[in-house]
């Protein structure tokens, strides 16, 4: 097997325009080598701003937005594509080179059909004929699984669901038989159910084709499964690069052992679940519309003990959130806390009620006012709350920082001068500021990178031992709700089809949900996705 | 923010509305002669006494320019000032409560928008009794549809943000709220349309004085300098086409800043700042 | 087919499911109709509340009460409100808007000349404005940020704050008082040949291309730069497509709702132009008919000229929401 492509000491900059200072140059990548044989797969994997999308779109000699490639090489088959002139570079994508994106939603024009962008590269290169480019579409919608491929062609893109757009994008950049296909993210967008059948579908197009393939995502388990070689970058330096096996099995550098054993996380659940904090009874609930989201739903948390949300998008447990919190009033049911009733709508509940109960957001960017300092942003729970003023305040607000890990010296910053961990550990010092018994936390960790994700995850329980706080913690991460859960719920169309102690959630026998969610989580495992593919293949068999 | 990244255009535009502010508040006192004193010929040429030559009725041309500016910015900037605290107040009255008084009020709005402004004045103008405060109040009625629109489009995409609802849910009443969530982060663009509203107030008012239905003669103003001197155009006098210009190089240099404010208004939403 | 509706919007949900390009379009008619008829309660509503009767306005320093009262019968000012504003729109329906009163002629008659006029000198300022807008616009955007777009910037934001005024006397100074290259004041009357006209309203239609044109650049500008940056012209660029099929297959056809809209929005500019424009240039159109209307006091006219105002602004506007609903196909093409 010859080498197909080869970057050496490729450089990438961009321009960056901070509003009122003067625009400057950034290094997005600097300094990447590496080679990819015909045929094969490299991972790159790495957290956002490691520069892995950026190198993705350097080998189809792509800058986007402002990005520019300042030194090195890239060379297919012996061609340097960064000295070719644009007819050139024409002539390179859509035909040699193709790409995937993360969100195919945006990528399909939506003007023409699918089948039409599918087959557009392949008739515009001259490649195939019209009606033998319609074949080839034909075929790959077949092999890669869409529902009726006859007819799949003729649809628009709004017409069709994510998980069939990410495969039609698929199918799109296998067209034209390129020698090469940048993946870039493309199951990340999904549910967890949706993400492994487009996962398998890409594996088997990659492999009945034996196109080469640069995959780049941020989950390592998701890569295992594709990958002949693992590629990790940070900051846009190369970190290490090996075989898969290596890589997940015996890595050398500290970052990459630090991705490995993420998760480390472990916490033992509470034997007696019994008494409750927050009970909610046979809530329903349901928009402005009056079509129901919420399906009659019973749980409860128990004090000082956390109560972890499961679902995919769509199961309403973000609803169940705004039910809890008085935003969206329940259409039937109840909720208690602490034993006593408490009003259904936000506007009908005491200061004291709305203190005891405190929420964090998935973003913390939005979920900070940008024109407030760290010190206002916690200081005013505590005027609110208790009346707390002056330097009897700061030194709460202080306490507090630290309590987050931070220090007092983020005081004075404003939100868009913390990093996304910082800015979530803010969040969270608001929240404590109220002096809780209950904290529902909606996905607060899931658009963190998985190291500072990992630390957040650590900081609330550590809070929760030291200060007998209750989570209810909503996520669609089954690996969270292992680290760090008492008991479980899961959620799906609206419905609660599983509550009760971890232990005894998350073990077989399963509803037929639950069993398909546990099973979609990919492993870091290499062949994980092969042997749950097998089972299914086995169980559809048995049938 | 710097004093270096504010650039030149914006300069320019900043020392052109100063001139004419300064014009307004001092015209006595820099004015060679009175408003409506006659001074020599109709429309005798320019010369070293008088610079920028006399009018239609043989009144000092630079005098009523300097005149016109206090009339014509006093005008444009209390209609502005009134439709912004009036459009800015229902906007987010409306942005804030949602519900039955958002609707009624956008769909007034709406109505109101969907006759041309200039119409909708003609028609109001030729009911209402002709003087100062009426002309003030229908271009501000007019401007408050417009500052209605943005300043509930702006409130809006703030008040759907997470931060709003935290401060809802920690309890926190209206004006808190409106005041202290909702208002600081909407100044950028409201900012931006302040100017925009204004450039259009100026010419606005000019059109109307030239079509004779604003500020009635003698008071000497931009716009209706030009209808008393347009007959003068054909007979190669430009009386008529030196507060024209003014008109045009007051309103240029207030869109020049608008220009700068709207490119500097980043979006709040923001990224994560990582590259 | 699942079951119908138990509430009550459900009907209008069902048929938006069903046909969402009808339902559209049907909601924009009503709308249309509805926003027809508020205006006109509008602007009649406006007269009625002239300060004063407008017997006595009319009739000034000789009202004495029989005269008034003459008046007020002859004018059907006797009768109520409600059955005065039925009789004045099923009337202005079938043309006739009543008689002036400050010529005692027909409205109806005026107009019909004059709207033909400004018809006539609007469709001719904007077909020569929104091609011109657009090609400028994608020029701007071909050439973002470097000198073509700067000077497109530039120039259109100084054109945007001239008053019409003042470009129109601007012009005559120099063709017609400098140059003599063109007619002033810009008659036209019934036996002029078309060549004639259009070399009649040579300057005004320039002075009203000008004035739109800036707005309209700005606004394609920005509407073809939301498009170009999307991320599925990105698709196209990595698929090697040269850069005229990205933009006549990928950019043109999702460019032209908003393109649609921007020219439906400036054609609103124009109306407000054609009014000074006319006056500028001494032109027969109805705007003039309106102005001199107003200075006067003749509010039959004032009425007549703006509900006519009004109704174009709205029916454009309309036509452009319903362009733009065809255009979209989501809406075409429903699940």
């Amino acid at each position: 097997m010859g080498k197909l492509l080869s970057v050496r000491d490729l450089k990438i900059e961009a321009t960056s325009y901070p509003p009122g200072e003067p625009p400057r140059r950034i290094s997005i990548v600097n300094g990447v080598s590496f080679d990819l044989e015909k045929g094969r797969v490299l991972g790159l994997i790495g957290e956002s701003g490691a520069g892995k999308s950026t190198i993705g779109l350097a080998a189809l000699a792509y800058g986007r937005g402002g990005v520019e490639i300042t030194g090195g090489e890239v060379t297919l088959d012996g061609t340097d594509i960064l000295k070719l002139g644009k007819s050139g570079i024409r002539g390179l994508r859509g035909r040699r080179i193709c790409y995937v994106a993360q969100s195919a939603a945006a990528a399909f024009n939506p003007a023409h059909r699918l089948g039409d962008q599918v087959i557009e590269a392949t008739l515009r290169h001259g490649l195939l004929s019209r009606d033998a480019a319609r074949k080839r579409a034909l075929d790959l919608f077949r092999m890669l699984g869409l529902p009726d491929p006859e007819s799949f062609g003729r649809r628009y893109p709004h017409q069709v669901s994510g998980g069939q757009l990410q495969r039609a994008m698929t199918a799109m950049a296998l067209c034209p038989k390129p020698d090469l296909i940048v993946f870039d993210e493309p199951t990340t967008a999904l549910d967890v159910t949706t993400q492994i059948d487009v996962l398998a579908a890409i594996k088997h197009a990659i492999e009945e084709t034996g196109t080469a393939a640069l995959y780049i995502t941020h989950d390592l388990a998701v890569v295992a499964q594709i990958s002949d070689e693992i590629m990790v970058l940070r900051h846009g330096d190369m970190v290490e690069h090996g075989p898969v096996r290596q890589i997940i099995e015996q890595p050398v550098q500290d970052y990459t052992k630090a991705l490995v054993n993420m998760r480390s996380i472990r916490h033992d659940e509470a034997p007696d679940q019994s008494g409750a904090l927050l009970r909610m009874e046979n809530i329903s609930a349901s928009y402005g519309d009056g079509v129901p989201v919420l399906h009659d739903i019973s749980l409860h948390v128990p004090r000082g003990q956390t109560l972890a949300i499961v679902g995919e998008s769509g199961s309403g447990k973000s609803t169940l959130a705004r039910v809890a919190t008085g935003l969206l009033p329940p259409s039937a049911g109840r909720i208690e806390f602490g034993g006593q009733v408490l009003p259904p709508a936000r506007k009908a509940r005491s200061r004291d009620d709305l203190r005891r109960l405190q929420l964090i957001y998935q973003m913390a960017d939005t979920a900070m006012n940008p024109r407030q300092t760290v010190r206002e942003i916690i200081g005013r729970p505590l005027t609110f709350y208790e009346g707390l003023r002056g330097s009897a305040r700061v030194a709460r607000v202080k306490e507090l920082l630290d309590q987050i890990e931070m220090g007092s010296g983020f005081i004075d910053r404003y939100p868009a001068e913390l990093s996304g961990g910082q800015k979530q550990r803010v969040a969270i010092a608001r929240a404590l500021a109220a002096k809780p018994e209950l904290i529902i936390c909606d996905e607060p960790t899931s658009a963190l990178d998985p190291l500072v994700a990992d630390g957040i995850l650590k900081l609330l329980l550590r809070l929760q031992e030291e200060q007998g706080l209750s989570y209810i913690f909503i996520t669609h991460d089954i690996a969270i709700v292992r680290a760090i859960a008492d008991s479980v719920a899961v959620m799906h169309g609206g419905r609660l089809v599983r509550f009760g102690p971890k232990s005894r959630a998350l073990a077989p026998p399963f509803d037929d949900y639950t069993d398909l969610l546990l099973k979609s989580v990919p492993e870091l495992e290499i062949g994980w996705l092969e042997r749950i593919l097998a089972t299914r293949r086995r169980e559809s068999a048995g049938h | 923010m710097n004093r270096r990244s504010i650039p030149l255009t914006a300069w320019i535009g900043f020392a052109g509305i100063l001139l004419a502010f300064i014009c307004a508040i001092f015209a006595p006192w820099i004015a060679p002669y009175g408003e409506t004193e006659i001074v020599g010929d109709v429309w005798q040429p320019a010369d070293a006494q008088f610079l920028l030559g006399l009018d239609n009725l043989g009144r000092d041309l630079l005098s009523r320019l300097i005149y016109g500016a206090r009339t014509t910015l006093f005008v444009a900037l209390s209609a502005t000032v009134l439709a912004f605290s009036v459009g800015i107040a229902l906007s987010f009255i409306a942005a804030v409560s949602r519900g039955m008084i958002d609707m009624v009020l956008s769909r007034l709005n709406d109505l109101m928008m969907s006759i041309p402004t200039l119409i909708l004045a003609l028609v109001v103008l030729a009911v209402l009794p002709q003087s100062l405060t009426v002309l003030i109040l229908v271009i501000a009625a007019l401007e408050t549809t417009r500052v209605f629109r943005l300043g509930r489009a702006v409130a809006l995409d703030v008040a759907v943000m997470d931060f709003v609802e935290a401060a809802e849910l920690r309890g926190e009443g209206k004006l808190w709220i409106v005041f202290r969530e909702i208002l600081p982060n909407t100044l950028s663009p409201l900012l931006a349309e302040f100017g925009l509203r204004f450039a259009f107030a100026i010419l606005f008012v000019s059109t109307l004085s030239f079509l004779g239905l604003g500020i009635q003669p003698p008071t000497a103003d931009w716009g209706g300098m030009v209808k008393d001197n347009k007959d003068g155009i054909i007979f190669g006098v430009s009386a008529a086409l030196l507060p024209g210009a003014a008109i045009a190089a007051l309103t240029i240099c207030v869109n020049l800043v608008v220009d700068w404010l709207l490119r500097r208004t980043s979006s709040l939403k923001g990224g994560r700042g990582d590259g | 087919m699942t079951g119908f509706p138990a509430t009550l919007p459900r009907p209008r949900l069902w048929l938006r499911r069903r046909f969402p390009l009808l339902a559209r379009i049907a909601e924009r008619l009503l709308l249309s109709i509805l926003l027809l008829l508020t205006v006109s309660v509008l602007i009649f509503a406006g007269v009625e509340a002239l300060p004063g009767d407008f017997a006595t306005t009319y009739l000034g320093q000789s009202a004495t009460p029989q005269a008034v009262a003459n008046i007020r019968a002859e004018f059907g000012l006797d009768q109520p409100v409600t059955s005065r504003y039925f009789e004045w729109l099923g009337n202005a329906l079938q043309g006739d808007f009543g008689s002036s009163w400050a010529s005692g002629n027909s409205v109806s008659e005026q107009i019909g000349n004059r709207l033909g006029n400004s018809l006539f000198l609007a469709a001719v300022s904007a077909l020569i404005a929104v091609p011109l807008a657009v090609g400028l616009g994608v020029v701007a955007v071909r050439f973002r940020d470097r000198l073509p777009d700067r000077l497109i910037n530039i120039l259109s934001l100084a054109a945007i704050s001239l008053p019409e005024f003042f470009v129109g006397y601007l012009l005559i100074m120099f063709f017609v008082v400098k140059t003599s290259a063109a007619a002033f004041p810009a008659t036209v009357y019934d036996s002029m040949s078309l060549i004639e006209r259009l070399q009649v309203i040579a300057l005004p239609v320039a002075t009203l291309v000008l004035v739109v044109l800036a707005h309209m650049i700005r606004m394609t500008r920005a509407a073809i730069l939301g498009v170009m940056s999307s991320a599925y012209m990105e698709t196209a660029e990595l698929k090697g497509l040269g850069a005229l099929r990205s933009i006549t297959h990928h950019a043109a056809p999702n460019a032209l709702a908003p393109i649609i809209n921007v020219v439906a929005l400036n054609l609103a500019y124009l109306i407000v132009g054609v009014v000074v424009v006319e006056v500028v240039f001494v032109y027969p159109g109805m705007g003039q008919y309106m102005v001199d209307a107003v200075t006067v006091r003749d509010l039959p006219v004032v009425q007549a000229c703006g509900l006519i105002f009004a109704a174009i602004y709205i029916l454009l506007n309309m036509t452009a929401d319903i362009l733009a609903i065809i255009a979209n196909p989501r809406l075409r093409h429903p699940r």
